[in-house]
């Protein structure tokens, strides 16, 4: 599996060809990412085929520094919860750029765009490949700091001032992380992240330990967006254009947050429910205080993309409740609703642009009045907001169905009561859109719809509903279990990485 | 915005040279004493700043001080990316260190790292000073 | 431990600004301050004492160095700051010019 570096290495070198080759050429911007973003796509794929002939983990020595006696240098360790992942940022990249081709015909300065675009999948492949805990970080400040030029792209009054408030909050998160690398770095003094589960297994777990779990706690909840930390959601992912929006609420804020926690808390530190249950009875009562909350505000939203903003934030806090549950059924029902939610929200994020460049306006009221007829994009829409609320045999049923059996498990049959409820709520303010906005148009003119968008709309539904249906055929035994199995295995992530 | 007085313009005129001569020193013998590809490329993006902070923005064109860096920038991370990815294209491992190491304390040693450090230099000294242009020295970019 | 101390200071001090200033320069200053607080407490993680600086002379010398990985990581977390800190000031900028102020209590118009 030698290609692995291409994952980060492609990308960036579209990002650095682009402003090169656009001032010779206007749109060479929009086929160089086009042919990366499918390369990509093809690449991940292909991994899901080769890494079970590995054993389910692969080690890629950078510059062949090998890992033993000492690792000294920086490896990549994929393995099939990275495999999830990427498989999903590349899916989700592939359909964004595909709908940015003609989305961008109001924006100038294209190329910007598109080397923005380009660094921020980078940095997302290198978060989710990475096995050494710098790195992470650099590949985190990377992909960051493209989405807060990303949000501010078109530059309005509101599109700035989102990204101020974005960039201030999510850069405090970034610096409180390496705060908490550095007295990692201190304690252990590697930085490999198999190394440092091999270091802290033999020591006892005193005050320095929470201190540092704590603030990783702190800045990857505030990367992803959970209930006291949300503020700059819903301002950034409804200012930023729709397919950015796609990327952010559908896989950004997942990679950063609950990828890196998950990837640290319970493989590295090896925390679960029964050596630090009030550590995951934290995560558990903040997510169920996200899903109340966003939920309620979500329903009195008048902007179309806010309200899809809220509701990101509300299955934020399901995935979190999932991974805070902390056995078998609710990490694996977390995993499969991030899958879910990723390929659900990008595709009612790209309606939503859409709807925006047919009819120029945001506001729920103002486009229940107007004459237009959207029945392509209405039909896309609610078919996403079924799957997303967790109706059969869409892709979003079968997580909220293993999460509630997690719960069940557990004994906490509050909680399972909570998440079935507010799964109706979910329905009931998405759907609130498909009233308003869809339906009820008898007249009015007929509105036609680009190519590019009808396939990227279709390529999504397409798979949510046929990996739904074949969920237990294909799905959920190869990539989903393995996924779940490999957070579950905890500690014994570090034996099988420096074994290889 | 306007330029300096005429001693401000005289000394500039005969240390501008002499700082991106340093500038290039500390990238070359990063490999041997501190500094290294970042600082090397601050000083050089600084003695090109010094410029116009001393003559003014009226007399630069502005428009093809924002091209060339644009370029160099560019350039600066394809270099740094083809010399990891010449690795792999061997066949052997990303950012493989394929030119010999050398001896000790020579300036022609220690494999890949000084090509990575001219890389990072352009690319750092064209970044920063495309910066300052965009931000502070034309209100003709920002305007379009 | 007073070296330490002082970066914590700069810290609290960083955290002040950015939480009870209103102008938006003043937020980015402080933003500044944060990062110069973290790099220097992780430059300083890596100190043993009677130590030298990590570099080879060609004078031949027996002591003992610092820590040189912490040095290689501050240098790559002052660049990203440096990144995070023009984007920053280029937001703020644009800002000025759309809301002709630099008040972040005017600076409202998205709400709820």
């Amino acid at each position: 599996m030698n290609y692995l570096p291409l994952f980060t290495a492609l990308p960036l070198l579209g990002a650095f060809l682009t402003p090169l080759l656009s001032k010779i050429f206007e749109k060479i911007g929009d086929i160089i990412s086009t042919i990366i973003t499918t390369l990509l796509l093809i690449l991940s794929i292909y991994s899901t085929f080769l890494l079970p002939i590995f054993g389910n983990i692969y080690v890629y020595e950078i510059g062949k520094w090998s890992l033993s006696p000492i690792p000294l240098g920086i490896i990549f360790a994929f393995d099939s919860l990275s495999l999830l992942m990427v498989l999903a940022i590349n899916l989700l990249s592939f359909a964004c750029a595909i709908y940015s081709v003609r989305y961008l015909d109001g924006y100038t300065g294209r190329w910007k765009f598109w080397t923005l675009f380009l660094l921020m999948v980078a940095g997302l492949n290198g978060i989710a490949i990475t096995g050494d805990l710098f790195n992470l970080f650099v590949f985190t400040e990377i992909s960051a700091i493209s989405s807060y030029a990303l949000v501010a792209f078109g530059v309005e009054k509101e599109d700035l001032e989102a990204s101020f408030k974005y960039q201030v909050i999510g850069e405090i998160g970034g610096l409180t992380i390496l705060l908490a690398i550095a007295l990692i770095y201190a304690k252990t003094s590697t930085l490999n992240m198999a190394d440092i589960a091999n270091t802290l297994t033999n020591e006892n777990k005193g005050i320095l330990f929470w201190f540092i779990v704590s603030l990783l706690t702190f800045g990857f909840l505030i990367k992803s967006a959970l209930f006291p930390f949300h503020f700059w959601l819903p301002d950034a992912h409804s200012q930023a254009p729709a397919p950015i929006s796609a990327m952010l609420s559908g896989i950004f804020i997942k990679i950063l947050g609950i990828y890196s926690l998950s990837r640290l808390v319970f493989n590295i530190f090896g925390l679960n429910r029964s050596n630090a249950p009030h550590y995951f009875d934290i995560l558990i009562v903040l997510g169920i205080l996200s899903i109340i909350i966003a939920g309620f505000i979500a329903l009195r939203q008048t902007n179309y993309k806010r309200l899809l903003a809220y509701s990101t934030i509300s299955q934020v806090g399901y995935i979190f409740v999932g991974l805070g549950i902390g056995n078998f059924w609710g990490v694996v029902g977390a995993l499969a609703l991030l899958f879910a939610h990723a390929l659900g929200k990008g595709l009612l994020f790209l309606t939503a642009g859409s709807v925006e460049k047919t009819s120029g306006t945001l506001n729920i009221e103002e486009l229940c009045t107007s004459q237009k007829r959207l029945p392509f994009y209405g039909v896309i829409y609610t078919l996403g907001a079924l799957s997303l609320a967790g109706v059969p045999p869409f892709l979003g049923f079968f997580p909220k169905l293993f999460l509630i059996l997690g719960a069940i498990k557990e004994k906490m049959l509050g909680v399972g009561i909570v998440l079935g409820i507010f799964s109706v709520l979910t329905l009931a303010y998405l759907l609130k859109i498909t009233n308003k906005v869809f339906t009820n148009k008898k007249e009015g003119e007929k509105v036609g719809v680009p190519i590019s968008t009808i396939f990227s709309f279709l390529l999504l539904i397409g798979l949510i509903f046929i990996l739904g249906v074949f969920y237990f055929n294909y799905l959920y035994p190869n990539l989903i279990e393995k996924a779940g199995e490999a957070i579950m295995r905890g500690i014994d992530y570090a034996k099988l990485v420096l074994m290889r | 915005m306007k330029g300096m007085t005429v001693i401000v313009k005289t000394i500039t005129k005969l240390l501008c040279g002499l700082i991106f001569l340093y500038g290039i020193y500390i990238i070359a013998h990063g490999h041997l004493t501190p500094g290294g590809g970042f600082a090397g490329g601050v000083i050089i993006a600084a003695s090109f700043i010094l410029l116009i902070l001393a003559f003014g923005s009226e007399e630069f064109k502005e428009q093809m001080g924002y091209l060339y860096s644009s370029i160099f920038e560019s350039v600066g991370g394809l270099l740094f990316l083809l010399i990891a990815l010449f690795g792999l294209l061997l066949g052997i491992s990303f950012f493989y260190n394929f030119l010999p190491k050398g001896k000790l304390f020579m300036l022609f040693s220690s494999g890949i790292i000084p090509l990575c450090n001219l890389a990072i230099g352009i690319k750092v000294g064209a970044g920063l000073f495309a910066i300052f242009l965009a931000i502070a020295a034309s209100r003709f970019i920002i305007k379009e | 431990m007073l070296p330490y101390i002082g970066c914590i200071i700069l810290f609290l001090i960083g955290i002040y600004a950015i939480l009870t200033k209103r102008n938006i320069i003043k937020i980015a200053i402080g933003f500044c301050l944060l990062e110069y607080a973290v790099n220097l407490f992780f430059a300083l993680i890596g100190y043993k004492k009677g130590s030298l600086a990590p570099i080879y002379t060609q004078i031949n010398q027996q002591r003992n160095f610092v820590d040189p990985i912490p040095q290689a990581l501050v240098l790559t977390a002052i660049v990203i700051g440096l990144g995070t800190t023009a984007l920053l000031l280029s937001v703020a900028i644009r800002l000025h010019e759309k809301y002709k102020t630099f008040d972040i209590k005017e600076i409202k118009r998205l709400k709820e």
